[in-house]
């Protein structure tokens, strides 16, 4: 069933960075150890953009979520005290977050399994276009008036929204 | 296929790149000398005894300025692909994109007014 | 299948399919033509470090009306194989109560991620790495992994000065990127495309640098700062954070973060005049496509040399200067350069000046749209600085105010006494 050719191998590659980071970030007890496999995941993320033709989507998760997301945290990490040896490795919300964990984990797992795509599930397994979109479709889309020009700006009062937000919270000892 | 050709070179220089840099450290492991003693290896600095952690708490504004690129690294993933189609677009693209900008040229004032970007 | 020339010449462009002509594996002479590929693209930037460093101390020392090595081979040009010979025999010191794997870890990182950038250059119309569709924005995303390494290794040294430098020189790249991300949206914008090939092609008729000089010399300050130059060297100011984040390095790791900066700074040259001033453009590279190499490398010496100068001419900012300026002007100035090339470009069609199809490539075509595009940033640059100017005489008329007013009080004070 699986044929055993480059992209398969680097599937397999890319995968065990992801699981294989994520791994390591649950268990480490360092702070600043857990970003560096959490970074180790996300580029393992991006591999398999890569693998599925979606360069653009590759190159932004490594621009956002390796460049910025895991430096923020890292800022994050240290405002906190105690980055280097947590003492407890879960903590006190850890029934919750089992559920959701399990919850979501059946869930995608159910979508994968079950043949939903196409009613009858006669479309699984088969990609949904058969033309790959470039970024200059994805840039007419944006601002197309009869597509998702309304995400597009919503996007951005989103992001403004986010920074005011940040700046208040952050700022609000003074 | 020929796309994932080009990616094919950039896995393989990823692969490469890391051996670079490790040849020459590896080389200088087997050649330089090795003799550490305590003194050696205290931490530098100047000659004064280090005191306490090393790991001491920040002060907040980094990670505002870390808040504030986020939020324009954010903007400027979604502008790129409209920069990518822009000459075959009309008016009404140039309007949206002075929407998205002009929203965040907002948050930016917002920011100056506030005095976030102060480095205090 | 036609039968392939693989003689000498042609062999290097048809690597691959000659190998399975001869009968190999095609999958195997695919990867070895990769590998081959890879492995000469990555030695370049090291071969022209043997170089750079002996050129980086010239240049420095001539504006300081100094000489710079002269000792070892002809004007000095050898001197870096003892500066990497001495390196290589240093003791390599580990401090104690650091992170030793990531310690270990973070000089590769430092050099990988400038090599990495390579990958994507367009040396002539042939020659080039992966065209990737995205090539600009791969720059730009691999430049962000620069981040990490300084990260990685301001906090495993365990040292403060080492942590203070490298949160600070983090704030720093963070916030250059935005004004650098932002210039190198114009010319994408311009050329409708982001892969490398596409954007000198777009070249041809007209470079970048005459279309778009505001952003043009946005992207050459955001990348002074991006590779730690000065006035922009505050990552390594020695007189308040000692060397900054590498300070407890030695040995050949400490020359890993040094080769690595140096060869930042001429890889974001090459960058420069790849996206700016026409990469490998230039008479005769359609007959003789190697030559492309040669007008690229001319066009880098040009802006690299020009960064060397303004590195040994001007001194330090303070970091307060150094986030001000970022953001109180040259983010401003981007998102502005953004929507007048915007409405600019919106023009251009409208007035249906913009060459078409083979046109793109005559400079005569380009001209129209070409001086639609300069009048609109010369006249961005005149009103940006004739506001800094009255912002700034203001600010003056109010500090000599306030020290008047001191003085007479002062005045009166003694006066009164």
């Amino acid at each position: 069933m699986l044929e055993l050719n480059v992209q398969t191998l680097a599937f397999f590659v890319f995968a065990l960075f992801v699981l294989g980071g994520g791994l390591g970030v649950i268990t480490t007890r360092n702070l600043v150890h857990g970003t560096l496999y959490l970074i180790l995941s996300l580029f393992g993320v991006a591999g398999f953009f890569v693998l599925l033709s979606a360069p653009f989507l590759a190159v932004v998760q490594v621009l956002v979520y390796i460049g910025a997301i895991a430096i923020l945290i890292v800022f994050a990490v240290m405002l906190t005290r105690s980055m280097t040896s947590l003492h407890e490795v879960v903590n006190r919300q850890w029934v919750l977050s089992t559920i959701v964990a399990v919850l979501l984990f059946v869930m995608l797992t159910v979508t994968i399994i079950l043949p939903v795509w196409g009613q009858d599930g006669s479309l699984a397994g088969q990609p949904v276009s058969e033309v790959v979109a470039t970024t200059t479709d994805l840039g007419k889309a944006l601002v197309d008036g009869n597509q998702y020009v309304l995400p597009f700006e919503v996007a951005s009062l989103l992001l403004t929204a986010a920074m005011i937000g940040a700046i208040v919270i952050a700022r609000d000892d003074e | 296929m020929a796309v994932l050709n080009e990616w094919a070179f950039i896995g393989v220089f990823f692969a490469v790149a890391w051996v670079f840099p490790f040849a020459p450290i590896f080389l200088a492991r087997l050649v330089a000398p090795r003799k550490p003693n305590p003194i050696k290896q205290s931490t530098y600095e100047c000659g004064v005894e280090t005191v306490g952690d090393t790991w001491v708490q920040f002060k907040v504004q980094y990670y505002i300025y870390g808040l504030i690129f986020l939020v324009f690294d954010v903007e400027m993933i979604f502008l790129f692909p409209w920069a990518v189609a822009y000459r075959e677009l009309d008016f009404f693209a140039f309007a949206a994109g002075f929407l998205f900008i002009f929203l965040l040229a907002d948050a930016l004032i917002y920011a100056w007014r506030k005095d976030a970007l102060e480095w205090v | 299948m036609p039968e392939l020339e693989c003689a000498f010449p042609q062999v290097v462009n048809n690597l691959a399919p000659c190998l399975a002509q001869g009968g190999m594996n095609a999958d195997l002479a695919n990867f070895i033509s990769i590998l081959l590929g890879v492995v000469l693209i990555a030695a370049l930037p090291l071969a022209t470090l043997l170089i750079l460093l002996v050129v980086e101390r010239k240049v420095a020392a001539r504006v300081q009306d100094r000489i710079g090595p002269n000792r070892v081979g002809p004007y000095g040009l050898l001197q870096s194989i003892p500066d990497a010979l001495k390196m290589m025999t240093k003791e390599d010191i580990t401090p104690a109560g650091a992170d030793v794997f990531i310690y270990n870890l973070a000089p590769i990182i430092a050099f990988a991620s400038v090599v990495l950038l390579w990958a994507v250059i367009p040396f002539t119309p042939l020659h080039i790495g992966a065209d990737l569709s995205i090539g600009a924005l791969y720059l730009i995303a691999v430049a962000s992994i620069g981040t990490v390494k300084i990260m990685v290794a301001g906090w495993s040294s365990n040292n403060k000065y080492a942590l203070l430098g490298a949160f600070r020189t983090i704030a720093q790249l963070l916030s250059y990127e935005v004004p650098l991300v932002l210039a190198l949206l114009i010319p994408v914008m311009i050329a409708g495309t982001m892969s490398m090939q596409g954007l000198v092609e777009a070249q041809r008729g007209m470079w970048f640098f005459f279309m778009a000089p505001v952003a043009a010399i946005m992207f050459f300050i955001a990348n002074q700062a991006e590779t730690g130059r000065a006035p922009f060297d505050l990552l390594e100011a020695e007189s308040e954070i000692i060397a900054g984040y590498n300070i407890e390095y030695s040995g050949f790791k400490w020359g890993m973060f040094m080769a690595g900066e140096f060869m930042h700074a001429f890889t974001a040259s090459v960058i420069f005049a790849v996206i700016f001033l026409g990469g490998w453009i230039g008479p005769g590279t359609d007959q003789l496509p190697i030559l492309g190499f040669v007008y690229l490398g001319a066009k880098t010496v040009v802006v690299y040399i020009f960064g060397l100068v303004l590195r040994s001419t001007v001194p330090r900012v303070r970091i307060d200067q150094l986030m001000s300026f970022n953001w109180k002007f040259l983010v401003p100035l981007a998102i502005i350069n953004v929507l007048v090339t915007a409405l600019l470009l919106q023009v251009v069609n409208w007035l249906g000046i913009a060459p078409q199809g083979d046109a793109a490539s005559d400079l005569i075509a380009n001209l129209p749209q070409t001086v639609v595009l300069l009048l609109g940033n010369l006249g961005v640059m005149g009103t940006v600085s004739t506001l800094v100017r009255n912002m700034g005489r203001q600010q003056r008329l109010a500090d000599e105010a306030v020290e008047a007013d001191t003085e007479v009080e002062e005045l009166a004070h003694a006066a009164a006494h």
